[in-house]
């Protein structure tokens, strides 16, 4: 059995931030175990720019942005397994995990990390009806395909979802040659960042069909078109709208999925509108001493926010380890209403929270002119202006610790949409 | 030329080629496509029928009873995925309880074994998601769920490991009979032998009526099926059937054998023998008529859904004789529902049919058993660690979904009649069968398959034929 203080569940953008921010505080043993046989998770996939402007004030590749933190990884010397893929994490913080050279590890913990990311949406998971032929890939398999491997999935291609990972391949698709006939997007906006369909689509004329959906595939052996039919309010496909598009492969970007299987079995619980972890103030599940930051957590669009959230993830494992839980205050529900999905966290306790505390939200339809809104019980504390928020972009509001313990018999905290 | 040629890698095919291994012939199976399993033995309910269904005196009947009783042993023999949940028959409105009864008393003529009605209360406490509505069901203890593609691969490997030699991509034309042998042709070339099966599933009409005055037809009776995660295991522990009467036949509800859950099929004919499209109004009709039998269906827990073709000959009726106007012709078609039950007892009724007409002796080397794939996660923790120190392949996990390793995918495409596609390993490890649906595991095993058979990545497909993954590289046009 090895020892370790701390043992971070994934390599990824949010494993890296949170190993490199224990250290800082005074972790002194931590393991990272990644399944792949590079650090950096996904980000290696993404070789476009736009990374890190809050972070580092400037635009990065994926892969270079993962590479500061592997930096900062190596020079705090923290310890790292590769191609090690994680089977269990049991109650009493016993991690067994394997690998090629060790086979069967078991790594016993004093706090876990869970930073293990995400999964697309499949096409099997949509229900899309047709046939079941080669060319049909999720956008980040097909990603991983072209910027990683160079190989070139199809020629000519329908993407559906506009999804950041979508608009990404569509320009990269065209670059390397390939023709993007059409995004579909069953939403009546996009689910991906404005800056992202300015470049990805407009710059290359390629047109972004909003309340659109796939009702067919066609092909036996390799995608041949698919159907495109325009959808009504409720989602459901209009009769008499379908439209065929010949092709050869259809891509997919239609929402990702919190990677949880191993949090599940552990015990963790779980929120239904994130699929992620249900969290405290110190981003630590229900389980104590087992946090969780990153896109297992909640799925974010940027990531300088996984960054800074993993950040906050391993500095709290750090004290854990260092001082066992800071008990006392009571834990505070934080209550969303009026067109607020979910937050993160969930609860918050004034003893425990920082000075200044980061709500982070997303809203679940597009409003225009409106106030994002915290409560103090009855009282309104933050009114702040938005001209568009939407499900797209994650939102945030900052909770000061003095305020709330101004406030007498704090009993919820609420945040919620307010229209003018 | 070979004694024994047979049109068709599914179920029925190899469980002959197998049955027929026993003895000293020389078998050929042919099969259009680059594997086995790959048409209706592929995409059904993977259950087998307690038997209470056909009609009592029909093959149907006979076959099911028997294949099922065959299935428990042959599964530990041959090495595949075999479980014994049993079956529910629910009534969903007291007004059709004596179809209920009916059913019993069909199954007791049967000869199904342990068939008994039960109440509500015993139904709720053996199915608690089951109906509000129902009322009573016919319990049958015998009935089982297999994995259809293990059970085929196995029957394969096992005829192979035999003798029987296999031909892949390779598609019967014509079948014609000269002086005292038939000529089989293919797009590989002709084929000549004694004896022909035609296996031929949807097909097999076709290869009859080229033979035979008396004309046969098959429709493809399409079938949608939605696949559930493994999350939500245990929804259902029984196969869940709904009482055919005023509310139609219903659809089934059924576990899986890998703890997948199971919801289909509907029943459409179709006149396209490769019809195997699904459709919004099959998946929607599903939901629907799933909801009669159970309550709280978690459909968001959908991971796939697939449709198959049922080889629905007109007569209803398993057709598996010599023909009387073309000797040395012999068919087994029509084989639908419950033709995969019914699989173990038609290879024997196809192996005895042959052997009347040959004399052919048993040979005293047949090989009685198969190994399947090692799953690693069987093993205990000490001989997994010891597996992993001699082939560390088994270290290296490929599919996290269903956490197949490096070890098992090798092992499949290595192995007699090894995989040769995606959809080969998935059917021979669950690569790629598991909530992500091959997202993360393809790249990889796209890889994998291109290094162990030493060929370009450009030529991996998902499934055989013109279903190739990558078109070409970056940049290759520009």
């Amino acid at each position: 059995m090895l020892n370790y203080d701390i043992v971070i569940v994934g390599g990824g953008p949010a494993g890296l931030a949170a190993a490199v921010s224990a250290k800082r505080n005074g972790a002194e043993s931590i393991l990272v175990l990644e399944r792949d046989k590079e650090l950096g998770g996904i980000l290696n996939q993404c070789i476009h720019n736009g990374f890190g402007l809050h972070t580092f004030k400037e635009e990065l590749t994926g892969p270079e942005y993962a590479q500061r933190f592997i930096d900062q990884l190596l020079e705090e010397n923290i310890a790292y397994k590769l191609n090690t893929m994680v089977l269990d994490i049991s109650q009493d913080k016993v991690v067994t995990a394997m690998n090629r050279q060790e086979g069967i590890l078991e790594i016993q913990a004093k706090a876990i990390v869970l930073a293990m990311g995400c999964r697309e949406r499949s096409r099997g998971a949509l229900n899309i009806p047709g046939y079941r032929p080669a060319g049909v890939y999720s956008a980040g398999t097909a990603q991983r395909l072209v910027n990683m491997e160079g190989y070139l999935p199809g020629r000519e291609v329908v993407i559906l979802g506009s999804g950041d990972i979508g608009l990404i391949m569509a320009r990269r698709m065209t670059l390397e040659g390939a023709k993007v006939k059409v995004v579909a997007e069953l939403l009546p906006y996009s689910g991906g960042l404005k800056r992202n369909i300015v470049q990805c689509l407009d710059d290359f004329g390629i047109p972004l069909k909003l309340s659109h959906t796939v009702v067919d595939i066609k092909g036996k052996e390799r995608v041949e078109g698919i159907v495109l039919a325009k959808v009504d309010e409720n989602k459901k496909p209009i009769p008499g709208t379908e439209e065929f598009y010949s092709c050869d492969t259809l891509l997919l970007s239609c929402g990702l999925i919190p990677e949880n299987e191993l949090s599940r079995e552990l015990g963790v619980e779980m929120s239904p509108v994130t699929s992620g972890p249900l969290v405290n103030e110190s981003l630590e599940t229900n389980v104590e001493g087992v946090f969780a930051c990153g896109n297992v957590l909640h799925v974010h669009d940027l990531v300088d926010f996984v960054s800074q959230e993993a950040q906050a993830a391993g500095k709290n494992a750090a004290e854990y380890v260092m001082y066992g839980k800071k008990e006392g205050g009571q834990d505070i529900p934080i209550v969303t209403t009026q067109g607020v999905r979910y937050t993160v966290p969930k609860t918050m306790n004034l003893q425990r929270m920082e000075e200044k505390h980061v709500i982070r939200f997303r809203v679940g339809d597009v409003y225009k002119n409106c106030y994002v809104s915290v409560y103090l019980n009855d009282e309104r504390i933050i009114h702040r202006r938005r001209p568009v928020v939407a499900p797209g972009e994650m939102e945030q509001v900052e909770l000061k610790k003095e305020q709330l313990m101004a406030y007498p018999a704090l009993q919820e905290i609420t945040v919620k949409i307010e229209e003018e | 030329m070979y004694d024994v040629v047979i049109i068709g890698a599914g179920v029925s095919g190899c469980a002959s080629a197998r049955e027929l291994s026993r003895f000293d012939l020389n078998i050929c199976v042919v099969e259009m496509e680059e594997d086995v399993c790959c048409g209706t033995s592929k995409a059904n309910s993977a259950i087998v029928h307690a038997g209470f269904d056909a009609k009592p005196g029909s093959l149907k009947a006979k076959l099911n009873v028997e294949g099922s009783k065959m299935m428990e042993k042959l599964s530990r023999e041959l090495d595949f995925h075999y479980k014994k949940n049993g079956s529910l028959v629910v009534c969903i409105n007291e007004s059709e309880r004596d179809n209920l009864n009916k059913l019993y008393e069909r199954g007791i003529q049967n000869g199904v074994k342990d068939l008994r009605i039960i109440e509500r209360d015993e139904l709720i406490a053996l199915e608690p998601n089951i109906s509000d509505h129902a009322v009573a069901a016919l319990y049958a203890p015998t009935g089982a769920i297999v994995c259809p593609f293990g059970m085929n691969i196995a029957f394969a490997e096992n005829a192979a490991a035999n003798g029987v030699e296999f031909r892949f991509d390779t598609k019967v034309i014509g079948v014609e009979k000269k002086e005292n042998r038939w000529v089989v042709q293919t797009n590989q070339g002709e084929i000549e032998t004694k004896y022909v099966v035609n296996a031929a599933g949807v097909y097999a009409d076709v290869f009859h009526n080229m033979v035979s005055a008396k004309k046969i037809h098959i429709t493809p009776r399409r079938g949608d099926y939605c696949l559930l995660d493994r999350s939500v295991e245990g929804f259902v522990t029984h196969t869940i059937f709904q009482l055919p009467g005023q509310f139609g036949k219903g659809v089934l509800v059924t576990p899986t054998v890998h703890g997948n859950t199971l919801i289909g099929p509907t029943a459409v004919d179709i006149e396209d023998k490769e019809g195997t499209n699904t459709t919004q109004q099959g998946i929607d009709e599903l939901t629907e008529k799933a909801g009669n039998t159970v309550k709280n269906l978690p459909m968001r827990q959908v991971i796939t859904s697939f449709a198959g073709l049922r080889a629905h000959e007109d007569s209803g009726e398993f057709i598996i004789e010599e023909l009387e106007d073309a000797k040395g012709f012999i068919d087994c078609a029509g084989i639908a529902s419950p033709g995969l039950s019914s699989a173990p007892a038609i290879g024997k009724m196809v192996a005895s049919i042959i052997r009347d007409l040959t004399d052919a002796k048993e040979r005293d080397n047949f090989i009685t058993t198969r190994k399947g794939i090692l799953d690693p996660k069987v093993l205990s923790k000490e001989e997994y660690a010891a597996l992993i120190q001699e082939k560390p392949e088994y270290g290296n996990i490929i599919c996290r979904c269903e956490m197949i390793t490096e070890g098992e995918i090798m092992d499949a495409i290595h192995r007699p009649l090894g995989a040769k596609s995606l959809d080969g390993v998935k059917r021979r490890t669950r690569a790629g069968m598991g909530r992500c649906q091959a997202g993360f595991c393809s790249p990889k095993t796209m890889e994998i398959l291109a290094r162990e058979r030493g060929v370009d990545p450009s030529e991996i497909t998902k499934s055989g034929g013109e279903s190739k993954l990558i078109v070409g590289v970056n940049k290759d046009r520009l």
